[in-house]
């Protein structure tokens, strides 16, 4: 079979998978949301966390309990990396520098997994099962949790209760995450990744050379890494590792998990809001720029151009040999369109224009399909300025599924879009004006800014993929991508939250002709547009300087 | 009685104890149960697909080695590895688990395109063949460091060289290297390669 034939028949199984769960887990998942029942297991789990599992909050006590959850997670993370050598199975691993473990820290709580640390250098195992793996579950838990309250907005009226933190978070975790891990764990350990407690190993190698083979409670990390849209990889080399991702056949799971919660979220929504046809809408729009994306990724990928590229004759640098082009420019597209960040093959030696368009993916804002919650809120914010850029057009009162779209609505859409490009180029602006931030760069000219550039937009759009020559471990990156990492992940939530506060307390307008229909082509195509010029121009110059310049150079 | 707590620590100790709850559960017994599991079921790749060679460990047939000659100097740290002939070469890299990763260099480096040359000339002269007709991934580092595969095309640039540096047929080298090659699973996944540390093994199993 040849090359190009097999690519394309794997991402339309992918599809085909996708599809097929699409109605069932998101139904599933809307059910887990609204469901007035609690699990006896659950009500055990209220009872030792103190809380009364049907008093609904306001949204200024649901904010309160998301940050608080993610305070107390960052300071518990900090502390357990920063005192890991003393614990049990600590591998004998260094004190990790205060910088350095506050980096870390943030990065799992905010769902980002950016790691200025190399996994089998630095993480002991109980760090990286009781820590890291633990945020890998409930960050996403708290992303679902406040896409929930969104949806509230829309189905509640007059309230100022938009439901329980503590429910979303331990239902999601409980009913959703575990459930699937525990059954994808078991299928990545039948391909052959690694789940034991074993430090390393030393063997002779078949020539005689002495090699360390490393150990690890692999799949059980692996699998909610992906499920939950994380991707810090156990080891270094993330899902590039054969102990993570040893086959094609794996690496089809893992490109399977990373979508398929964000692509059955638009169901749930459209569930939850009693009508389907806006989980189509939804859908459609992340479906159609996830399609072209894989397909610009695996073109530019095949055409190898670049020097380098180019006298070797073909774009294998950092990749592997039993995923090729095709499957590692699939993993490399799912990836950046989520907020997942593992890698199967290595961002900063893909040609100009590939390495572009993942940063490009980033930088939509993670939305097609996103990372899990995060991608839905990020669509459904945009929904709305697409709804509202629509009335502006026929001049009539905007209304998103019998909501008015006021002043005080698009105001947080607003703060909402400008949060995270503000981040990324005033970060970049900044660390390309110091000369020490310029020297971590590892390639030079527009090639090192680039990675100057991907570390900022994966830091605050909470990717954590990077172009990864760049050298972050040192005070002012570690800071300055952590600070990042908080705000762009932790500001729009503020704002989700105040706008699902503001819809639903308005009282619901009914249907008119004059109602922009929004479960059509027509508004697919237009939220389409908004999301390419009011996002994607945002960062256009930017990207002029870097894959731009070095792909037409 | 004590005053109630002001509401902002409480809400802090909740979520504290939430996070306790949930590590437990999703830290501690979630891992072990896997692992549990693993081991009973499928404990061989479990522990990380171990190769034997006469009832000792050899490496994992997942993570690629070096097949290079003893050292000349052994205390000199900077001295150039050389392939052992007698052995199917990996793709390049320095093939140490402690150390997975990528060279990360970009598309047009010119450093990645000087050891992109230099490979050619060395793996045509090793291997005695053009050196046009060198395959990609002799010429390029895999994304881990320590990919055990390499492509059809390069297995069969090595038989040759390997038949004649043990003195075996070169039929019997290309139908070890047919056994040891990996499809595509399901026959679309991936890209098809052949598994050099297997390969290698079943070298020294044919006595």
């Amino acid at each position: 079979m040849s090359s190009t034939l097999a690519g394309w028949l794997q991402v339309l199984a992918l599809v085909g998978a996708l599809a097929l769960c699409y109605r069932p887990l998101g139904d599933y998942i809307a059910h887990t949301l609204t469901s007035k029942k609690h699990l006896r297991a659950e009500q055990a789990l209220y009872k030792v966390i103190g809380v009364d599992a049907d008093a609904d909050q306001r949204w200024p006590v649901y904010l309160r309990s998301v940050l608080a959850f993610s305070a107390v997670s960052v300071l518990f993370l900090y502390t357990l990396i920063r005192v890991q050598q003393w614990l049990p199975l600590g591998l004998g691993v260094e004190q990790m520098p205060g910088h350095q473990a506050w980096n870390t820290a943030i990065s799992f709580v905010a769902n980002t997994n950016w790691q200025s640390y190399s996994g089998e250098a630095a993480m002991g195992h109980l760090a990286q099962m009781a820590g890291l793996a633990v945020q890998n579950f409930v960050s996403a838990a708290v992303g679902i949790a406040v896409v929930a309250t969104l949806i509230r907005g829309f189905t509640r009226n007059r309230t100022d209760r938009l439901g329980n933190f503590w429910v979303d978070l331990t239902r999601v975790s409980v009913r959703l995450l575990l459930p699937v891990s525990i059954v994808f764990a078991l299928a990545l350990v039948a391909t052959g990744v690694v789940q034991n407690f074993h430090g390393f190993h030393e063997v002779a190698t078949l020539a005689g050379d002495p090699q360390s083979v490393p150990g690890g409670a692999v799949a059980s990390q692996e699998v909610i890494k992906l499920l939950g849209t994380n991707g810090g990889g156990f080891y270094n080399a993330n899902s590039a590792h054969p102990f993570e991702n040893p086959t094609g056949l794996s690496n089809f799971l893992e490109i399977f998990l990373i979508l398929v919660i964000p692509f059955a979220l638009p169901r749930a929504f459209g569930r939850m809001v009693g009508d389907n046809r806006q989980g189509y809408a939804i859908v459609s729009v992340m479906g159609l720029f996830w399609v072209a994306s894989v397909a610009l990724l695996t073109l530019a990928e095949s055409h190898h151009a670049g020097s380098a590229l180019q006298s070797a004759g073909g774009a294998m640098e950092g990749k592997e040999q039993r995923f090729g082009i095709a499957a590692s420019s699939l993993f490399a597209a799912s990836t950046t369109l989520t907020s997942t960040g593992a890698v199967n093959s290595f961002h900063d030696s893909y040609t100009a224009f590939g390495g572009g368009l993942t940063m490009f993916n980033m930088m939509l804002g993670e939305i097609a399909p996103g990372g899990v919650g995060s991608g839905l809120y990020g669509m459904l914010v945009l929904a709305i300025v697409a709804v509202f850029v629509a009335g502006l057009m026929v001049g009539r009162t905007p209304e998103y599924l019998g909501k008015k779209l006021g002043g005080r609505e698009m105001k947080f859409a607003s703060l909402y879009i400008l949060t995270t490009p503000t981040l990324v180029l005033v970060g970049t602006g900044v660390a390309m004006a110091l000369p020490g931030e310029r020297a971590g760069m590892l390639n030079s000219g527009a090639h090192g800014f680039s990675e100057v550039l991907y570390a900022f937009t994966s830091g605050a759009n909470n990717n954590g993929s990077a172009f990864a020559g760049i050298t972050v471990n040192t005070d002012w990156y570690d800071t300055a991508i952590g600070l990042a990492m908080v705000f762009g992940r932790f500001l729009p939530m503020v704002f989700v939250l105040a706008l699902a506060g503001a819809l639903a307390q308005q009282q619901p307008v009914p249907a008119t002709p004059g109602t922009l229909p929004t479960h059509k082509p027509l508004f697919v195509g237009l939220l389409s547009g908004v999301v390419l010029i009011v996002v994607g121009l945002t960062y256009f110059p930017a990207l002029a300087l870097g894959p731009i310049a070095e792909g037409l150079s | 009685m004590s005053k109630p707590l002001p509401t902002a620590v409480r809400t802090h100790l909740t979520a504290l104890r939430a996070l306790l709850v949930l590590t437990v559960l999703l830290g501690i017994a979630y891992p072990l149960l896997v692992t549990g599991i693993s081991q009973l079921a499928f404990a061989d790749k479990a522990n990380g697909s171990i190769v034997e060679v006469d009832g000792k460990e050899a490496g994992s047939s997942l993570l690629g080695q070096n097949f290079n000659l003893p050292k000349q100097n052994p205390d000199d740290p900077d001295e150039a590895p050389r392939p052992d002939p007698q052995w199917f070469q990996p793709r390049p890299g320095a093939y140490d688990p402690k150390a997975s990763g990528a060279s990360n260099l970009g598309p047009n480096s010119e450093d990645l395109a000087k050891s992109i040359e230099d490979r050619r000339q060395a793996v045509a002269a090793f291997d005695g063949v053009d050196p046009a007709s060198v395959p990609v991934d002799a010429l390029t580092a895999s994304g881990s460091g320590l990919d055990p595969h390499i492509s059809t095309a390069y297995a069969q640039e090595q038989v040759e060289r390997v038949a004649k540096a043990r003195n075996l047929p070169v039929d019997t080298v290309r139908k070890l290297v047919d056994k040891n090659t990996d499809g595509r699973p399901l026959g679309f996944l991936g890209q098809p390669g052949v598994n050099v540390v297997q390969l290698n093994k079943a070298l020294v199993e044919q006595k």
